[in-house]
């Protein structure tokens, strides 16, 4: 990691992106995740070095986002009412692999509620939904790379892929840096959830070191008293190259 | 001894078949968190350009269109200048976002993005790319987003000396890449896996 003051200092730069390592990600063809068996594409990926239609992205202005957007206990709630189930606030930073923040880096998440039900149409599980709780929230990060939001934490809930899988609690994420190749959607599962090596999405992941990327910490000194605790959860995003060096045709 | 020390990007995880509700909630009926779903107006009445509507399919590997992926396209504008920050030579119309997000329909299973024409821009050698539009493809199943490309069929000569194109060793393939095209409509069907599998990119 970078040390002092450069380790917060945002990425300006618009060279091309460090190469993913698709070792570390998952591999498109998992068969334990059995909907990965027909979604995979079986041949290799075509590679190349990135050009300006990579590198740049949208980014989104702050005049997006409304005053309850990351506050999902009350988004879709009925006036004076809440959403219902254990009160947490997930929190952290977004930077890149050069441990720099992100800055007005948009994430957006999406989650089942206390009881593991999604206000989904396709969803037909017999768990009940809570008419409070809509489950979508969106924030963009600040100079310093960092977010907050306020929810419930989600329950676990059943699938068809093995005959007994459950996943366990998680929050999906969605994230945008400031180029398109930084394109990242991900889950963040909770500290201590005995689900997490049971689930054969997680283990879609190889590396036990990647997956541990993926839980959120118990964060005490964030928890607010008699109110919500908190859940750290800090997300990398693809580094830069400064342009510098790049290859020019002679003449160029 | 210096030591390298970077962070590992966080794994990906698939978005799952409830994707919507995240990133096009009043697509699902989720109305009244968000105004209006992101991505899904990409022009207004001042934007400049050839319009054109992008629509397609995205199949599985044995054939079945799939009902629940969520694409996202990034492409420059009419002049060939992207909407974004980390564009440095000059400054894109900014009646045009450059970005969309559409799910696919839930019954027909189609997706429609309504946009412009992309101008040409270059690669970083200085050989201009043909016009293209960058898709990304999420769904259930999907471990890691899949990154592809689409190009104009009017746009031969162009294509043939794109950079990218160019990199493809089974020229078979290539067509893959191509949408079909009927006056301002562009078919673009994306095939996951099989004979027909469209060329995904590790960029």
């Amino acid at each position: 990691m970078r040390q002092g003051s450069e380790m917060s200092k945002p990425t300006t730069n618009a060279g091309p992106f460090f190469p993913r390592d698709r070792n570390w990600h998952p591999k498109a063809m998992s068969p334990g995740y059995k909907t990965s068996v027909l979604r995979s594409p079986q041949k290799a990926l075509l590679s190349f070095g990135n050009t300006i239609s990579e590198t740049t992205g949208p980014v989104f202005g702050h005049n997006i986002i409304g005053e309850l957007d990351h506050d999902l206990i009350q988004n879709y709630a009925k006036p004076g009412e809440s959403a219902q189930g254990e009160r947490i606030i997930v929190h952290g930073h977004v930077l890149d692999e050069e441990a720099r923040a992100v800055p007005n880096a948009l994430v957006e998440v999406w989650q089942a509620n206390a009881g593991g039900r999604y206000r989904h149409k396709k969803d037909g599980y017999l768990a009940p939904l809570d008419p409070n709780f809509g489950g979508c929230g969106r924030v963009i990060t600040d100079e310093n790379g960092y977010y907050a939001f306020r929810t419930i934490r989600p329950g676990p809930y059943p699938w068809p892929n093995g005959v007994n899988d459950w996943r366990p609690s998680h929050i999906h994420f969605s994230l945008f840096g400031s180029g398109f190749a930084q394109r990242l959607i991900t889950q963040m599962y909770f500290e201590g959830d005995p689900h997490i090596p049971l689930c054969p999405i997680v283990r879609t992941i190889n590396d036990p070191a990647a997956i541990e990327m993926l839980v959120a910490k118990l964060d005490m000194n964030h928890t607010v008293p008699m109110d919500a605790r908190a859940y750290r959860f800090d997300i990398v995003l693809r580094g830069r190259r400064s342009t510098m060096f790049e290859n020019r045709m002679e003449g160029n | 001894m210096t030591k390298l020390e970077y962070l590992k990007e966080s794994p990906s995880q698939t978005a799952g078949p409830y994707v919507h509700i995240g990133c096009t909630p009043n697509f699902v009926g989720n109305t009244g968190i968000y105004k209006e779903d992101l991505g899904v107006r990409m022009v207004n009445a001042k934007t400049k350009g050839q319009r054109i509507t992008v629509k397609g399919r995205v199949f599985d590997g044995t054939g079945a269109p799939m009902k629940d992926a969520m694409l996202e396209i990034w492409q420059a504008d009419g002049e060939g200048l992207f909407n974004s920050p980390s564009e440095t030579r000059g400054k894109a119309d900014p009646y045009f976002t450059g970005w969309g997000r559409q799910p696919v329909d839930m019954e027909t299973a189609e997706f429609c993005f309504e946009t412009v024409k992309p101008g040409a821009v270059p690669f970083p050698d200085g050989r201009s790319q043909a016009p293209h539009i960058n898709f990304w493809i999420v769904a259930r199943g999907i471990n890691i987003g899949l990154n592809t490309r689409m190009y104009f069929p009017e746009e031969e000569e162009a294509n043939a000396a794109d950079p990218v194109l160019g990199r493809i060793e089974h020229r078979m393939r290539v067509p893959t890449l191509i949408a079909k095209q009927s006056g301002d409509k562009y078919t673009f069907d994306i095939h996951i896996q099989g004979d027909n599998e469209t060329v995904f990119f590790d960029i």
